[in-house]
């Protein structure tokens, strides 16, 4: 079970949150204006690095809020975590690959 | 039975505490203290299993939790059996039962010990290559064969009747292992100020102090140096001492799980103690002083009750009082077996000789022994044992460069075996850490560190008393600095070699690195001998080399085809010497061969520990309404809706369920109905950007719903399918009263918010479950107005004031109500939203008010009926995730002009508008009496050969008392068009002719609604 | 090859069992091949074996970073059935338990088929329909699987609590010919026999990249061990086939999650099948060594680690002990993980790509055992013939920008 820092409410255990996917996939501004397979890249096609992944987490029983995370997928372990809105930061451990865009 | 092979003095047992305890029926004394090895032994018995594959005897291998062969099941009551515990863990406590495994009709004498004559024909991986034919003889012939022969204790037959806890614990520093490095790394962290828990899987604290006779520490002898550090430590307010628990499993961030064996060693537990507890530590540092394992020798017949461990002998000797022997022989590589040697000579049991694998055999301790008059012969080898059931004698040869002399029998009752020591790596492996081969020591050791953790002491390599106090001293003073500067689970940088700030003199043996890994030579014929590398498994040195030969390169290849390491000890025992033998067989350096992965748990942990408290109703919450007492004064009988407990229907007396909910249906219908709808989720949405919200959630459009007026939405997932339903209220320009379905409140809050914080952070809108603060009821049928209307205050009920889908706020019996005009029934009807707190005196003044009208309360199945009458759809039966909006005729609340909604851009998909999309339709049976089955499937011609294509499938189906007829809804493909038209529904025995109809039985123009 | 019967296995332990040789040769890479297979797991093997069997293509490699049967095809819980939904899976699974069926003597190798039974139970109403619903549609497929009522679910097993629990158990699905099988055995039986026909299995060799011509084609791998060429490239490689298809420039429909298992210690026979339970999340059979073979759904988030979190093996517990509670005095003996890689509609790709000369077989997600000589069989076909099978032919990369989606998950919330 992580830890697992929320940027609004601090350090909480795993189960507190919820996983929410990839992050930076923002909804098309205009749907209507893709095509079948950029609508298909929005909705299924993921990076899903091993390395590092910027992911959405919620921190589901506590403050409800959705926050991005960077975590190394080969050993779970969190790097940093961010608020929502925020651009991905820079890797900041160069002991864990950077695969994840 | 007396304790012939007891001690005359000494040892940690209270001799004044004798004790009677049974085994295999036969009963037997020990005294407290003893663990169930300890007692047999003292009585002389070493017979207690029999191996998996081919039921050879065994006696005891070692003396702790390393055991492979003495697996006991030890029975408290017919409830209480626990297989495959080790002997040499199983305290004995006055009255304590238990009996030997896989062995019949008796221990002594095993049928299936007729397998070990077999043996030469059941090599490993033998059933990977006969047993083939005919093809269908595995599965009804030889599978049930081997399964029988298989497995090794009985499962219990009775549900366990102990309670188990758990408990969550946080401190600075966690000690893994109380033996003498892990006592000086706590003392230091406890000294520092830190919070410490120390915990060891044994009865006693102190490791292998607990088994020194001799060595002195400080100055004092080690067991008054041990009993005066717990005192210190046990005096202390930041140090929790845990015996009795196990250290199992080492998970991400430090949090490690540890098992505590609470009452198995008690002979009448208190009432309320759990048999076990959970720990569940977060630590900010972890300090790993595992100690190490003795590694045996791999040398023909060295399975044969009486050949054990030479430390282990040793611990039963000294800590036990036990003696495994009157006159044994001791096989080593390294020192350990001298060590041995002196300490049981000095108990009482003549040493035969030592057969030292080594040449040069110098040191202090051969020098002891040989001053001791002990036959000392250095280059010698075992290479087998005779005897029945237990040793009787050892072959002994001379071994030089490959070349073993001629055989020399040694007469002896035990054979006790060192092959040096392997560090106890288990727990720093599952941390992730990187093992790192060293080949000085010849073993594998800790390398860099992933989580904030340290080892000390011979878990890392180390050895002598002093060297691995000291070590443990300055790893528990690191480990308490480094959590003082806790920020963060993350493991900084590797900090510097810790060094000890204090001195702990020491007196004891080094016993050095020196070992041995791999099978010794033997010179005997290889396909005769039997030289057990993986004792409990039954897997040989042969085994391991017919998978090389096989093409077995991997180790996990040699493991998986030879299933050496596989057992209850996962390898313990057995590890090293597989790697040793594959490296010479390979011709590959042990490194390069690869170790298998290290899992948890360390030991075998009870399923119950992790299960805990959750079984019953506890196994997961029970949600119950306000209402949900009345119900059950009722009478009614309750179905499981997700975690809710729904009333399903109200029996009056003689009544089954068909009955019940015609009589419900029909009420309804004819007069009024009451039902319990306060499980369907609610979500409060308001601010400013509501509606724009709304309008980009559901597929409806919102902006033009006035405050007052209901509105039936759906939801769709992005890829547009239909993922909830539910009527919404406009209470205000800036606020909605929405429901869900009952099941999807969650799930629709969530797929909520994630639109609202990630997508459109720039509304100004809030999201508020309301769910559990609204009761709703529901009172339905032509008599609802006329029920609800005295108990209204602030609301004109009118028809016209007041129409069909509309909310209003106003007070019922002076509670404040949301009240809905609103029907699932198709009838007219209300759905009264009060604060739950009222919930159930609201409903049973309306019950009251409705006493004179025949007010009916009805269930669940009654309300399934009653609206598939109507053709009302219920998200999750109707649909399954697959189906559109327009698959299930919601195609007018789709918002047409809307530019945007979740799902709409999915709807335009080629494969969402296919002619052959399956669709709502309802059905209705030639024979009006026959009801279909819910999940059967709709064809046009059931008599073509399998695969038969397949048009739809049923979804709801029931008999309406009201229509005197069955009734069906189903989704068919392209089943609008094919209304009118007959299909047939296939059962196993015959085929039920149906009709395609549209999905509406009753009241199709709707005009009841009004009342 | 040498035969494997008991007769040899007589005549071979008179000699000590000193004549028998390795089951697969330890190759060096060749420099070209007319197909490599990326991964030496059950599926990958599988394919190499009838590529060079129903096809005649024996210049194949199979090319594997760790050793062979080391992924999921070793770490599963074993469970065969075919009782699939949507006419596409059923299809799809049963092609793959027909090969089951005759696949020891096929292979020469004790693959330990067992068709003890699969029960899946219904603990609700919406179970029930949802059960009700494979029944038909598999007995129209001709594939069994028939609804229990409760007593009948005790009689076919009588460990299991029935009544006094949370979810009390209303009925079940049982599927006769489902059952389990040996994994490693699969593996190896593979791998044996598709080296007996010339295929190469290299293993400890790891995939670099993947080089693609000018005109957009597959050229070949690169790998740990250099650049090997190849006019065709099979990709099946389980939960790191996102990694894989991202050097060929592949963006996959894909994310892979941890799934844990675990066994306890063994005991003598008292579970008589395999029971699944979707609405309390666990699963359970027995082995042949005696062990519970159990397990549940995957872990919260996706991850490469091979591990998973002790509160979702501790759930798993709680539901197996309410299921079965005379084991709750069983001990755990070892909690694995493995890597899953999972599809929005929780169905396989088994597919050409846009990338010529390079096909996937992926997204088996916890399911992937079952269908190994299926899955094998027709993704042999696909390369072989850069045509689909008529089986796999739905299970397209392109359905997910088509919609045409084979959403088991959705449609009957079913673990696979």
């Amino acid at each position: 079970m992580l830890i697992i820092t929320c940027p609004w409410c601090g350090a909480r255990p795993e189960t507190e949150f919820r996983y929410g996917g990839e992050a930076h996939i923002a909804r098309p501004a205009d749907p209507s204006a893709l095509t079948d397979q950029e609508w298909a890249d929005f909705l299924y096609n993921r990076t899903n690095p091993k390395g590092l992944h910027a992911e959405r987490w919620r921190h589901i029983h506590g403050c409800g809020r959705y926050f991005n995370a960077l975590r190394d997928t080969v050993s779970d372990f969190l790097v940093t975590t961010y608020k929502a809105g925020e651009p991905r930061p820079e890797n900041s451990r160069p002991d864990v690959e950077g695969s994840g865009r | 039975m007396t304790n012939r092979f007891r001690t005359a003095s000494g040892g940690r047992i209270d001799r004044a505490a004798p004790l009677s305890f049974r085994f295999d029926g036969q009963t037997f004394s020990g005294f407290s203290g003893d663990t169930l090895a300890s007692a047999l032994l003292a009585n002389g018995v070493h017979l207690v299993g029999r191996s998996f594959k081919y039921h050879r005897p065994r006696g005891f291998l070692s003396a702790g939790s390393d055991e492979p062969n003495a697996l006991v099941n030890v029975f408290r009551d017919a409830a209480r059996a626990a297989p495959n515990l080790r002997a040499t863990q199983v305290e004995i406590h006055e009255g304590l039962k238990a009996s030997s495994q896989n062995r019949w009709p008796s221990l002594a004498f095993d049928a299936g010990a007729v397998n070990d004559l077999a043996s030469p024909f059941l090599p490993s991986g033998f059933y990977y290559k006969t047993f083939m034919w005919p093809a269908g003889a595995w599965k009804r012939f030889y599978e049930p064969k081997i399964r029988a022969m298989a497995g090794l204790g009985v499962a219990p037959t009775l549900p366990d009747p102990d309670r188990y806890t758990q408990n969550h614990a946080h401190c600075d520093v966690l000690v893994v292992g109380a033996g003498p490095a892990g006592l000086a790394a706590a003392l230091a962290a406890a000294e520092s100020g830190a919070t410490v828990i120390l915990c060891d899987e044994q009865a006693e604290l102190g490791g292998s102090l607990l088994s020194e006779v001799s060595a002195t520490i400080e100055g004092r002898p080690a067991t008054e140096w041990l009993a005066d550090t717990l005192a210190n430590l046990k005096g202390r307010d930041n140090v929790t001492l845990l015996p009795r628990t196990t250290a199992f499993g080492y998970y991400p961030h430090n949090l490690i799980a540890l098992a505590e064996r609470v009452t198995d060693h008690l002979a009448a537990p208190a009432a309320g103690l759990p048999r076990e507890r959970m720990w569940q530590v977060r630590a900010k540092e972890v300090v790993i002083a595992a100690g190490a394992l003795e590694r045996p020798l791999v040398f023909p017949d060295n399975d044969r009750p009486g050949v054990l461990l030479a430390d282990s002998a040793r611990t039963y000797a000294n800590r036990y009082g036990a003696r495994v022997s009157e006159r044994a022989v001791i096989f080593t590589a390294c020192d350990a077996g001298y060590r041995a040697a002196l300490d049981l000579k000095a108990a009482g049991i003549t040493i035969a000789a030592i057969a030292d694998l080594r040449t040069e055999v110098s040191g202090e301790l051969p020098a002891r022994a040989l001053a001791a008059g002990i036959d000392v012969r250095p280059s010698t080898v075992v290479v087998g044992t005779r005897g029945r059931l237990r040793v009787a004698s050892a072959l002994l040869a001379k071994a030089k460069g490959g070349e073993v002399g001629p055989t020399e029998t040694v007469p002896c009752d035990t054979v006790l075996m060192s092959g040096g020591f392997t560090p106890s790596v288990h727990l720093f492996s599952q941390s992730r850490g990187k093992l790192v081969w060293d080949g000085a020591a010849g073993a594998y050791l800790p390398g860099t560190s992933v989580e904030r953790e340290r080892s000390a002491g011979a878990c890392r390599g180390i050895y002598g008393l002093q060297r691995v106090l000291e070590d443990g001293y300055a790893q528990g003073e690191a480990a308490a600095i480094a959590s003082r500067d806790y920020a963060s689970p993350a493991r900084g940088a590797t900090p510097a070699p810790a060094v000890s700030s204090r001195a702990f003199p020491a007196s004891a043996e080094d016993l050095g690195t020196a070992g041995f890994i791999g099978a010794t030579p033997h010179g005997r014929n290889p396909a005769l001998a039997k030289a057990f590398v993986d004792w409990q498994n039954d897997v040989t040195s042969k085994d391991i080399l017919l998978a090389t030969r096989e093409g077995m390169r991997s180790i996990e290849h040699v493991k998986r085809y030879t299933t050496t390491g596989m057992a209850t000890d996962q390898g313990k025992t057995s590890n090293m010497n597989t790697l040793g033998i594959v490296s010479e067989a390979l011709d590959t350096p042990v490194p390069q061969i690869g170790l298998t992965t290290f899992r948890p748990p360390f030991t075998p942990t009870t399923f119950g520990l992790f299960a805990g408290a959750a079984r019953g109703d506890v196994f997961d919450p029970v949600r119950n309404t306000a209402i949900h007492g009345w119900a059950a004064e009722q009478g009614a009988a309750f179905e499981d809706v997700g975690n809710w407990k729904r009333a399903h229907y109200f029996p009056r007396a003689g009544e089954d369920m068909h009955a019940a909910v015609a009589r419900e249906c029909k009420a309804v219908r004819a007069s009024v109905g009451l039902f319990d709808a306060s499980t369907l989720g609610k979500i409060e949405i308001v601010g400013p950007d509501a509606a724009e919200f709304m309008n980009r959630m559901y597929t409806n459009a919102w902006a033009k719903l006035e405050p007052g007026r209901l509105r039936y939405g759906v939801m769709l997932r992005e890829d547009g399918f239909v993922m909830d339903d539910g009527v919404v209220g406009r209470m205000a320009a800036d606020r909605f009263h929405v429901t869900t379905t009952t099941g999807g409140a969650p799930r629709v809050l969530a797929h909520m918010e994630d639109y609202l914080q990630t997508e459109w952070p720039d509304l100004d809108v809030w999201l508020t479950s309301t769910t559990e603060q609204w009761s709703v009821i529901a009172v339905q049928g032509p008599k609802a107005r006329e029920v609800i209307a005295p108990l209204i205050e602030g609301i004109d009920l009118s028809r016209e004031a007041f129409p069909h889908m509309s909310v209003r706020e106003g007070r019922i019996c002076g509670v404040p109500t949301r009240l809905f005009s609103v029907s699932f029934t198709g009838e007219l009807g209300f759905e009264i939203n009060v604060p739950s707190a009222y919930g159930r005196a609201v409903w049973e003044a309306v019950y009251a008010a409705g006493e004179r009208f025949g007010i009916t309360p009805y269930g669940t199945e009654t309300m399934h009926v009653l609206r598939a009458e109507k053709g009302y759809i219920i998200v999750g039966q109707e649909t399954d995730g697959t189906a559109t909006p327009d698959d299930a005729n919601l195609g007018w609340a789709v918002g047409k002009a809307k530019k945007d909604f979740v799902g709409k851009r999915s709807l335009i998909r080629e494969s969402m508008s296919a002619p052959d999309r399956r669709q709502l339709v309802g059905l209705k049976t030639t024979d009006p009496q026959v009801v279909l089955e819910e999940g059967a499937q709709i064809v046009a011609d059931p008599s073509v050969p399998v695969p038969v294509p397949m048009l739809g499938f049923v979804t709801s189906s029931y008999h309406s008392a009201v229509l005197g007829r069955s009734i069906a809804l189903a989704m068919v493909k392209g089943g609008r068009a094919r209304i009118g038209q007959k299909l047939m529904v296939p059962m196993p025995a015959h085929a039920i002719e149906v009709e395609v109809v549209e999905p509406i039985f009753y009241d199709p123009k709707g005009e009841r609604l009004n009342g | 090859m040498q035969k494997f019967s008991g007769f040899e296995l007589f005549r071979r332990a008179l000699g000590g069992h000193k004549s028998w040789q390795p089951q697969w040769r330890n190759p060096e890479p060749k420099a070209e091949y007319d197909v490599v297979i990326v991964g030496a797991g059950g599926h990958g093997l599988a394919c190499a074996y009838y590529l060079a069997k129903e096809h005649g293509i024996t210049n194949v490699a199979v090319i594997e970073r760790g050793w062979l049967g080391g992924g999921n095809t070793g770490r599963n819980t074993t469970i065969v059935r075919s009782n699939y939904l949507f006419d596409e899976s059923a299809a799809l699974y049963e092609h793959a338990v027909k090969l089951w069926e005759g696949l020891s003597q096929d292979l020469n190798y004790n693959v330990m088929y067992s068709a003890r039974g699969v029960l899946m139970l219904a603990h609700n109403h919406h179970d029930e329909i949802s059960f009700k619903r494979h029944v038909h549609a598999n007995r129209l497929n001709g594939v069994d699987n028939e609804w229990l009522n409760a007593e009948q679910v005790k009689e076919f097993c009588p460990p299991l609590n029935i009544k006094s629990m949370r979810y009390p158990i209303i009925g079940g699905a049982l599927q006769r010919r489902g059952g389990t099988a040996r994994h490693d055995a699969v593996a190896w039986g593979f791998a044996r026999a598709a080296d007996s026909r010339g295929v190469d299995i290299i293993q400890n060799c790891e995939v670099k990249g993947i080089r693609r011509g000018p005109d957009g084609a597959v050229e070949g791998v690169e790998t740990s061990r250099g650049f090997i060429r190849a006019k065709k490239v099979g990709v099946s490689a389980a939960g790191h086939t996102s990694v894989v298809m991202a050097m060929a420039g592949l963006r996959m429909p894909l994310e892979s999650y941890p799934l844990q298992a675990l066994v306890s210690e063994p005991v003598k026979p008292a579970f008589p099948t395999v029971v699944m339970s979707n609405t309390i999340h666990a699963y359970i059979s027995q082995s042949d060594k005696g062990e519970m073979v159990i397990g549940a759904g995957t872990d919260a988030y996706t991850s490469y680690s091979q591990r998973g979190a002790l509160h979702i093996a501790a759930h798993t517990l709680d539901a197996i002990c309410e299921l079965v509670p005379q084991f709750r005095r069983l001990r755990m003996l070892r909690n694995w993980g493995g890597i899953v890689d999972v599809t929005p509609d929780r169905s396989p790709i088994i597919a050409k790509t846009p990338v010529p000369g390079l096909y996937v077989n992926c997204g088996w997600g916890t399911g992937g055992f079952k269908a190994t000589p299926g899955s094998g069989h027709v993704f042999a076909h696909t390369i072989a013939r850069d045509a689909p099978h008529a089986i796999n032919a739905p299970f397209t990369l392109e359905r997910f920008r088509d919609g045409f989606l084979i959403d088991e998950a959705a449609a009957a919330a079913v673990a696979h």
